[in-house]
Parts: C-alpha cells; sequence; structure tokens
C-alpha cells in the first residue's frame, strides 16, 4: 500500500484482488450500493444472491421459502469459491438475528456449510438485537436462529448494537472534549475506516460496523502476517471451545484510540490489557470480571513481546475467576505487525458465563410474545413450520442457558483436585 | 560425525534457527582463547557435525524443517539466507497450508500418517549427506499442535527408520500459566509417547529461561527471540565439540551417544535436564572473570538444591550424609537425588579444574558405581565470548515437580472432560489419554522413588 492518497492509488492494487466471498440478500438496495462503490471490483458480481422482496422480518420466510428456493444456486457458488482455494480452512458467516433474511436463510446457509463441507470450521458472527429493538418479531427470528447456531456453528461471536453505540459514543467524547490533552490519532480510532477503501462521508451505521471489520482483522491477523506465536482459526475452536455446545465468545477491542505521542510507556500498554476485562470495552452487554471464565484468548499485535504479555496476565489473574478445571488456561497469540494506525493492539476472546444473561433477556423477550402467541401465525403459516419447531428453539436455548447456570452454580465454590491415578511402586 | 536436526513446528523452527547462529557464530569467532591448531580443530568438528558443505561456499546447516503452515519456515529460511554465513539447505523443508490448530490429535493422528512418506525422505536425503551419521536430535514443543503431535510421530517413525541411530528429542516445556489453554494434555500424550520411542528428552522451561532473561540477563522487555537465543546458547554449550574424559586428543566423535551412554543407564529415566553458567549481558562480559571452584561451587549448589539459575540458590540444602550413600527413604525432601551427570567444562585453564565434589557418592542413587555415575568433559577452546563456561546436564529429579504439575493440570481438565471432544474427532480416545497418565504417573513414581 502506498500512502494516504485517494482511493484512486488503491484502484490498480484492488483490481486485482477478489474478495473470497459471497453476498446473499433478498432485498436488492444494500448490495447495489456496494457494487457502486469503491469495493466494486473487490466483489465479483456472479459471487451474488439477490431477491427483490425481502422476508418480510420473518425467519421462517428466509429459512424456508428462501432456503428451499436458492438452495441449489448457493451450493453451487459456494463450491466455485472453494474451488479457488488452495487450502479451505474457514468459513466467515456475518449476519443479523433479528431480521429474516440475515437470521433465517442465514442460519439456512449455516446448515448447508456443515453439509457441504464438513471439515471446514464455521465462525459466525452475530449481531443480537437490542431491547429497544424496532423489530417486534426480533426475539423469535433470534431465538430460531440460536437453536441452528446452538447445533451447527463452531464458533459464534455475538455483537450487540447497544455496546457498539456506546463505544462510538466514548470514542467521539473523547475526541471532541480534548481532555487528555494530547490529541488522538484520527486514524487510531476503533471506528475508523483508514485502513479501508472508503470515502470519508460515513453513514450512521458505518462506525459501528468499522467496529466489527476491526474484530474480524484482528482475529484473522496472525494468520496473515507473522508474529513470534502465530494463533490461526483453527487454534481459536481448539481452545477456546471445552464442550461442543458452549462456543459463545465474547470480545473486546483495545485500545480505542491511540494518542498521538511517539513513545507508549509500558504503563499505557498495561492499561490496554486491564481495559480489555473492562464492561465498557466489551461488544455485547457483559461483564466478564464478575462472571465465570472456561477459557480466554489473548491477540496481540504490534511492538508487544512475551514478557508484557506474561506481566499482565499475572496481574490480571487473581481479580479474575476461573472454572476450577481451567485456573491458568490462557491462549496467547502474538503477531508482529499491528492495525493500520495503532502501534499495538489486544483482541481478547472470552468463553465466559457473562453471556447469560444476554440469553436469559433473548428468551424472556421471546415468552412475552408466545404466550400471547402474537405474530405466531406468520411464522405457522409458511410451509415447513409448526409449533415444535418454536418449543424446539426454546428449549435449546433454555438448555444452554442451564448449563451456564451450572457453571456459575461452581463459581467461588471449593477447588477440588480429582485424585490421581495410583501407580503400584 | 554428524548429527541432522529436525526442526518441528514454530517453537522448534524459530529456535533451530538460533542454534545454527549461535553455533556458527561461536565457530567464527575470535573468543577461543587457545592454540590456533586447537581452534581449527574445533571448527572442523563443528562444521562436520552440524553443517554440510556444498559446491557453494555458504555451509549448509544438517537440517530438515517440518511445519504445517508456511509463515515460520519462510521467515526462517530468509534469515538464515540473509546472514551471509550459514543457510538451510533449499530443499530440506516441508510445510502444508493448514497448521494443526494447537491439536495433538491433529498432528499424530492425521498430519503424521498423512506426510509421512515426505518427511521422512527428506530426513533420508540429509542423513544419506554424513560421512557418518551420529543420529537425530529433534526440537520441538509439546504444547502446540505440530511440534507435539507431528513431532511424536515423527520420533516414532524415525526410530523405526533408523533402529540403530541415537534419536535425542529437545523438548520446551510452556510458561505454567498458559500458551495453549489444551497445552498440558499436549503435554502429556507428548511426553508418553516420546518416552517409548526416543533415546532420552533435553528438557527447557519457558518459565526458566524467562527468569534467566529477566534476572541474569537484564533484558527489559523480552521477546521469544530473546528466550530462544538463551536456549541456544545453551545448547550450544553442550553439543559443541569436546573432548571426552577417555579420547586424548581430538573431539569427541559421537557426541550423542556420548551423552546417552554417561546419562542414560536405565530407560526408565530418560527425562534430562540441563543448566548452563554464567550468564550474562554480552557488554558485561569484558568486565567480568570466574575461577573454575567458583563455578563448580555453584553448579553443584544448583544441582543438589533444584535451582533454576545462579541467583537465588538455595545454600540451606545440604547433601546428607558427605561422602556416602543412604537410602532413599532418609533422604531430606527438598535435596535433588540423580541418576546420573555430565559436566561439561570450556575455557581458559579448565584442565586444573576439579570436579571431585561432584562424584560424592550421597548425591547419587545407591544403585549405580558413583564414578560412572558421573562424567566430565573439558575443553580448553572457549565457548561464545565466555571465558569460561560451565554446563550440567542433570539425570536428576530436576524435573520432577514440573512435570507432576503438568500432568495434575490435565488430569483435573480430563476429570471434567472438557477439551475431549477436540481429540476423539481426530481420533485419539479416553482410552488412548489414560495410557498416557499412566505411563507418566510411573515415571513420576519412579523418579520420587530414586
Amino acid at each position: 500500500r502506498s500512502g494516504d492518497n485517494g482511493p484512486g492509488i488503491y484502484k490498480g492494487k484492488i483490481c486485482s484482488l477478489k474478495a473470497r466471498a459471497l453476498l446473499i440478500d433478498m432485498e436488492e438496495g444494500v448490495v447495489n450500493e456496494i457494487l457502486q462503490g469503491p469495493l466494486r471490483d473487490v466483489f465479483d458480481s456472479k459471487q451474488l444472491i439477490t431477491d427483490v422482496s425481502g422476508s418480510g422480518n420473518n425467519w421462517a420466510v428466509g429459512h424456508k421459502i428462501y432456503g428451499c428456493q436458492y438452495r441449489e444456486k448457493i451450493v453451487e457458488k459456494l463450491r466455485k469459491t472453494a474451488e479457488h482455494c488452495d487450502c479451505l480452512q474457514c468459513f466467515f458467516i456475518i449476519h443479523s438475528m433479528g431480521g429474516g433474511t440475515g437470521s433465517g436463510l442465514g442460519t439456512f446457509v449455516l446448515n448447508l456449510l456443515e453439509e457441504e463441507f464438513p471439515e471446514v470450521y464455521r465462525f459466525v458472527t452475530s449481531v443480537y438485537p437490542s431491547g429497544e429493538d424496532d423489530v417486534i418479531t426480533s426475539p423469535y427470528n433470534s431465538v430460531l436462529a440460536m437453536k441452528e447456531l446452538n447445533e451447527h456453528a463452531d464458533c459464534v461471536l455475538p455483537i450487540e448494537n447497544e455496546s457498539l453505540f456506546e463505544i462510538v459514543n466514548k470514542i467521539h467524547q473523547m475526541v471532541s472534549s480534548g481532555k487528555l490533552g494530547s490529541t488522538v490519532r484520527p486514524n487510531s480510532l476503533v471506528t475508523s475506516s483508514a485502513g479501508s477503501a472508503k470515502t470519508l462521508q460515513e453513514k450512521p451505521f458505518d462506525a459501528m460496523n468499522n467496529i466489527v471489520a476491526n474484530l474480524l482483522l484482528n482475529l484473522t491477523s496472525s494468520a496473515r502476517f507473522e508474529g513470534s506465536l502465530n494463533m490461526d482459526l483453527n487454534e481459536i475452536s481448539m481452545n477456546l471451545v471445552p464442550f461442543p455446545r458452549l462456543h459463545y465468545l465474547v470480545s473486546s477491542l483495545t485500545p480505542l484510540y491511540t494518542l498521538a505521542d511517539v513513545n507508549v510507556p509500558s504503563r499505557r500498554l498495561d492499561q490496554m490489557f486491564s481495559d480489555a476485562f473492562s464492561r465498557d470495552h466489551q461488544l455485547i452487554q457483559a461483564d466478564p470480571k464478575h462472571s465465570l471464565y472456561l477459557a480466554c484468548a489473548l491477540l496481540v499485535r504490534g511492538n508487544v513481546q512475551v514478557s508484557d504479555l506474561r506481566r499482565n496476565i499475572e496481574r490480571l489473574k487473581p481479580s479474575l475467576h476461573f472454572v476450577s478445571w481451567n485456573q491458568e488456561g490462557w491462549k496467547t497469540g502474538l503477531c508482529s505487525v499491528p492495525p493500520v494506525g495503532h502501534s499495538h493492539s489486544l483482541l481478547a476472546l472470552a468463553n465466559n458465563t457473562c453471556v447469560k444473561p444476554t440469553f436469559i433477556e433473548l428468551k424472556d423477550r421471546f415468552m412475552k410474545l408466545y404466550k400471547k402467541k402474537a405474530h405466531l401465525h406468520h411464522y405457522l403459516q409458511i410451509d415447513g413450520m409448526e409449533q415444535s419447531c418454536f418449543s424446539e428453539a426454546i428449549s435449546s436455548l433454555s438448555d444452554l442457558i442451564e448449563e451456564y447456570n451450572e457453571l456459575d452454580a461452581t463459581k467461588g465454590g471449593p477447588r477440588i483436585d480429582s485424585s490421581r491415578l495410583k501407580i503400584a511402586v | 560425525m554428524s548429527i541432522v536436526t529436525v526442526q518441528l513446528g514454530q517453537c522448534g523452527n524459530q529456535i533451530g534457527h538460533e542454534v545454527f547462529s549461535a553455533l556458527c557464530s561461536d565457530i567464527r569467532g575470535t573468543h577461543g582463547l587457545c592454540s590456533k591448531k586447537e581452534n581449527e580443530s574445533y571448527q572442523d568438528s563443528c562444521q562436520e557435525r552440524f553443517f554440510s558443505q556444498e559446491q557453494s561456499a555458504v555451509p549448509a546447516a544438517r537440517a530438515v524443517l517440518v511445519d504445517m503452515e508456511p509463515k515460520v519456515i519462510s521467515q526462517t529460511l530468509s534469515m538464515a539466507a540473509s546472514s551471509g554465513l550459514w543457510r538451510y539447505n533449499s530443499h530440506s523443508h516441508f510445510c502444508q497450508k493448514q497448521g494443526s490448530g494447537n491439536n495433538w490429535a491433529n498432528g499424530y493422528c492425521v498430519h503424521g500418517p498423512r506426510h509421512k512418506e515426505a518427511i521422512l525422505d527428506l530426513v533420508q536425503r540429509e542423513a544419506e549427506k554424513c560421512d557418518r551419521l551420529g543420529g537425530f536430535f529433534t526440537i520441538m514443543s509439546m504444547a502446540g499442535g505440530t511440534g507435539s503431535g507431528l513431532g511424536a510421530f515423527v520420533t516414532q517413525c524415525l526410530r523405526d527408520a533408523f533402529p540403530s541411530s541415537f534419536l535425542l528429542n529437545h523438548v520446551i516445556w510452556p510458561y505454567g500459566t498458559g500458551e495453549v489453554i489444551v497445552q498440558n494434555y499436549n503435554s502429556v500424550l507428548t511426553l508418553s509417547h516420546l518416552y517409548h520411542s526416543s533415546d532420552a528428552l533435553l528438557v527447557h522451561e519457558n518459565d526458566v529461561i524467562h527468569k534467566i532473561c529477566a534476572q541474569l540477563m537484564n533484558i527489559k522487555q523480552i521477546s521469544f527471540r530473546d528466550v530462544n537465543q538463551v536456549i541456544a546458547h545453551q545448547l550450544g554449550s553442550v553439543f559443541q565439540p569436546t573432548h571426552t574424559a577417555g579420547g586424548g586428543s581430538g573431539y569427541s566423535r559421537n557426541p550423542l551417544g556420548d551423552v546417552m551412554e554417561a546419562l542414560v543407564p536405565h530407560p526408565e529415566f530418560r527425562m534430562l535436564g540441563l543448566r548452563n553458567i554464567p550468564q550474562m549481558p554480552e557488554p558485561s562480559l569484558p568486565y567480568s572473570s570466574f575461577s573454575w571452584p567458583g563455578l563448580i561451587k555453584h553448579l553443584r549448589q544448583m544441582l543438589i538444591a533444584k535451582a533454576q539459575m545462579e541467583e537465588g540458590i538455595d545454600w540451606q540444602v545440604r547433601a546428607p550424609h558427605p561422602g556416602s550413600s543412604i537410602p532413599s527413604t532418609n533422604k531430606p525432601l527438598h535435596f535433588n537425588t540423580s541418576i546420573a551427570n555430565l559436566v561439561i567444562l570450556r575455557g581458559k585453564d579448565v584442565h586444573g579444574a576439579d570436579l571431585g565434589s561432584f562424584q560424592d557418592p550421597s548425591l547419587y542413587t545407591s544403585w549405580l558405581n558413583p564414578q560412572d555415575a558421573f562424567n566430565a568433559w573439558k575443553t580448553p577452546r572457549a565457548f561464545n565470548k565466555y571465558e569460561k563456561s560451565a554446563s550440567l546436564v542433570s539425570n536428576s529429579q530436576f524435573l520432577l515437580k514440573p512435570l507432576d504439575s503438568i500432568v495434575g493440570k490435565a488430569w483435573n481438565m480430563f476429570a471434567s472432560k472438557a477439551y475431549l471432544h477436540q481429540y476423539t474427532k481426530f481420533g485419539i480416545q479416553e482410552e488412548d489419554f489414560l495410557d498416557c497418565f499412566t505411563t507418566l504417573e510411573q515415571v513420576i513414581s519412579s523418579y520420587t522413588n530414586l
């Protein structure tokens, strides 16, 4: 990459790069916009599946109707993309839970991936609806989708808009107040698209979406760049999923911004580590510090060495609660190349019972509607949908919540080491 | 005699590179402090042992690089080449694109069999280049997936393909507070398998080397490169040419064989620890001077007190009854009982160094003759800019506590069945785990009852 000149400079390089991606939407608006924007050359126009009428915020329309209708086409395009890969390691599915297409057709595709490519990891980035969601049926859609995620995803990274929004506000305040006296490097904002090829004019969700984009960049950084301790995507699944269904990972990105000083004293580095565990920096409304950790991964980028990592783990460990059979288990990665505009960054992934409240709220919102059978007919009238789909879905969610409850019950309890094998002397 | 090194996984390749770098820089240095003839003899011996010289002027390391993803090998090859002093043979590497995902079962059950032929073929080619093959030296970590799982499989294959060659595994033990969450599983699986196919396991613990970097080398921001360079120095201090006790003139022609003979009298006891002193930042070297009596005294106390480095040695620990051997039940708890020890001294006035204190029978178990339990190798040629350098390779209870800790943590996790589905998916079942636990509990018991 040759510098900060406008998109024109990128043209030559980007033309030769094609995203290994499949864009699916049952409405055309969003995809069309992408294809007219600066990234039009990055996406292969043959790798699109669109329709016109949308899914009406109905999971059943997305999953059953469009799923059935587009199955062959989706498989064909997936195979095509897969053939271009020397070695296909993983799929990223990016969608929201509350609507109809992302949620319904999205989870249909998830199923399809498991059938057609059983050996390839499925990482799902799911945007969960917030409490004040204006889509009334979002609880139905989300819970129906949850069952699919429980059964067919290898790893899920839940994201809540509320958290993204709060982070955006926090940065905005910091930048405009000039509180700390030093200026913030604009390129270093975790909300910035500085590293990308987009135009300057940004729309309301752009800042929030950039956070998620940066999450995925950091997640894949060690697979893309060299480092002294590489962390590949299959290692994330291996280390963070102790039991198949407990595969929901809470993520946090720090720092949110970098100050313009050239030197970064280790105190600031340590602050980055502390922030990674604070409530404010999580991408869902959760507080991992006060819940129970099953596993934790730290992927550091930039000029951070193993001693910085060790020092901070030692420092923060006493204030965290780890499950009895994994008291000292940390997964760590060191990637030499920092994100654009930063000197270093940290992605923390936690398999932690603090996801439970999100799921409980989802269940509550679902039950509010379901008890009154509100809007249920929109779903049941779809071919292939029955009452049992709903009862199975809520049951799946309840079971998951129960698993987290059982783990929480062990928190703070006495540490009992299992007795070892006895050997005859 | 030549040694073929097999570098496995990210750790193995990163360390391997530092080892060959250190060996090369040592033989080129002017710090030998010995006669020109001695120096030349040392250089020739090292070259033959570790490098092959083909048409091109730059010596090629006798090494095979193996990894399941390409980034590390690619970096390692180019770093070596850019040094201008040595290189890797451009064909002696094997890599894939996937990685092993920190999954021992993936490394052992999937990658191993799939790539066995290709890897062994490379090793065979390196072996054939040697006039006389002295054996194999593998470098691996036991925490990850490739070094550990594929490494264990490759070791087995080497044993089958070269039944009469010596096989020494250099194994890196990870930091106690994890680098990999399933590291204890991977460790248990690795150690138990290696125990059945390797001649000996030479161990370095990241925690220990890290402390050396922090407290002795005064490095502020310690990187893995720093850790690896200390490890490389310690390995060099053992495997650079030396005179063994018997061979009057000329350097030892059978380094691995000599190590095995000196240190592994019984197949149940294969775990070797390594200590090297002094260790300090390079700029301080010209201002420091050492005496052999001082170094030997410290090294001996490090042995019996299980000290990890030269600082913080517990001088309270003493041999129970100096000069005599007593039954194991009467020995004080903190005292480190040895099966066998090997001390290697390099540098000025080395022939005057008195190692009698290491022959004290009370240091050893009763079932070996103390004269057989201790060996000393001395070389006047100084190593790696240290005027005097003393190394201890010890088959003793050094590693007992760390081993017990790893097995304990793995067992706790196993009892809860956490992560087992990740292993069964690739072919390692619960019974396989149990077998491995049993093997290691046996090893722990054997070392405990010395």
